[in-house]
């Protein structure tokens, strides 16, 4: 593996680590961006242009924005005072050390088996475009109907409703 | 250890830590970006198995992938009203002090 693989992948694991145990919900957000930032250049590593590309503009563009937003809007932004963790952490730290135990065990016994062609594949915009208009077009469609629904669902659910129409 | 392999072992990495964070946090919008962590390391799955696949042409796991970016989408869309709206009426995004269903 290349050293660049390291220094990306040592990027994105430091940014999510971060995020997750900041106290400061601005900081987690701004790690997490780092996180998202991470992820576009090993899918840049990956010889996935678009995948790369997509996860910048969706990611760090609307999902990370989106989240700054939430953090103001529900007036997170001040550093809580006392614990940020639930009650039921210890657990959790548990379940996420078993999972991972369980994931790792599994990816390194089955490395072996595992595909591992080294031709680089083609995969440019052009042949992206023509997969989705042609055999995936379907799932295009009801992915474009799923985010319809999902952004009035969230404007809705989000609405601020007046105190005497209760 | 292969490029494969490597790349899995960050994704797990990668999901363990979204799922910890998911998991410990009170904040209900720090728990939204641990689900977001986890559905991207599935994401780097995808991308690293089509990448060294014995048939990358297909394109599964890339639109998999993009697919799955677009969920997260909305996923975030939703989620993130959900907690606006919960605060709305509670005042707090501390999922500890979210523990009754009428509104």
């Amino acid at each position: 593996m290349s050293p660049v693989f390291y220094l990306v992948a040592a990027l994105t694991l430091g940014g999510a680590l971060t995020a997750v145990v900041l106290k400061n919900t601005v900081h987690c957000a701004l790690a997490l961006t780092a996180a998202f930032a991470g992820l576009a250049l090993l899918f840049l590593g990956l010889d996935a242009q678009f995948a790369g590309f997509a996860q910048i503009l969706v990611y760090i563009g609307a999902v990370a924005i989106l989240v700054v937003f939430a953090i103001l809007l529900t007036r997170g932004s001040e550093t809580p005072q006392g614990s940020v963790y639930s009650r039921y952490s210890i657990s959790g730290l548990v379940a996420a050390a078993a999972v991972f135990a369980v994931l790792g065990w599994a990816v390194l016994q089955s490395a072996h088996m595992l595909p591992n062609e080294q031709a680089v594949p083609m995969a440019d915009v052009h042949d992206i475009g023509v997969a989705l208009m042609g055999r995936y077009v379907l799932p295009l469609e009801i992915l474009a109907v799923l985010l319809t629904a999902a952004t009035i669902g969230a404007v809705i659910v989000a609405l601020h409703e007046k105190e005497d129409a209760k | 250890m292969t490029p494969l392999t490597a790349h899995l072992l960050v994704a797990a990495l990668l999901f363990a830590i979204g799922l910890a964070g998911a998991l410990t946090r009170r904040n209900a919008i720090l728990v939204l970006i641990g689900i977001e962590l986890m559905l991207n390391a599935a994401n780097l799955n995808f991308i690293a198995f089509w990448r060294y696949s014995p048939h990358p042409e297909a394109l599964t796991g890339m639109m998999f992938a993009i697919f799955s970016i677009a969920v997260a989408a909305a996923e975030a869309a939703v989620g993130l009203g959900l907690v606006i709206a919960i605060h709305r009426q509670l005042h707090t995004t501390d999922l500890d002090h979210m523990n009754r269903m009428k509104g």
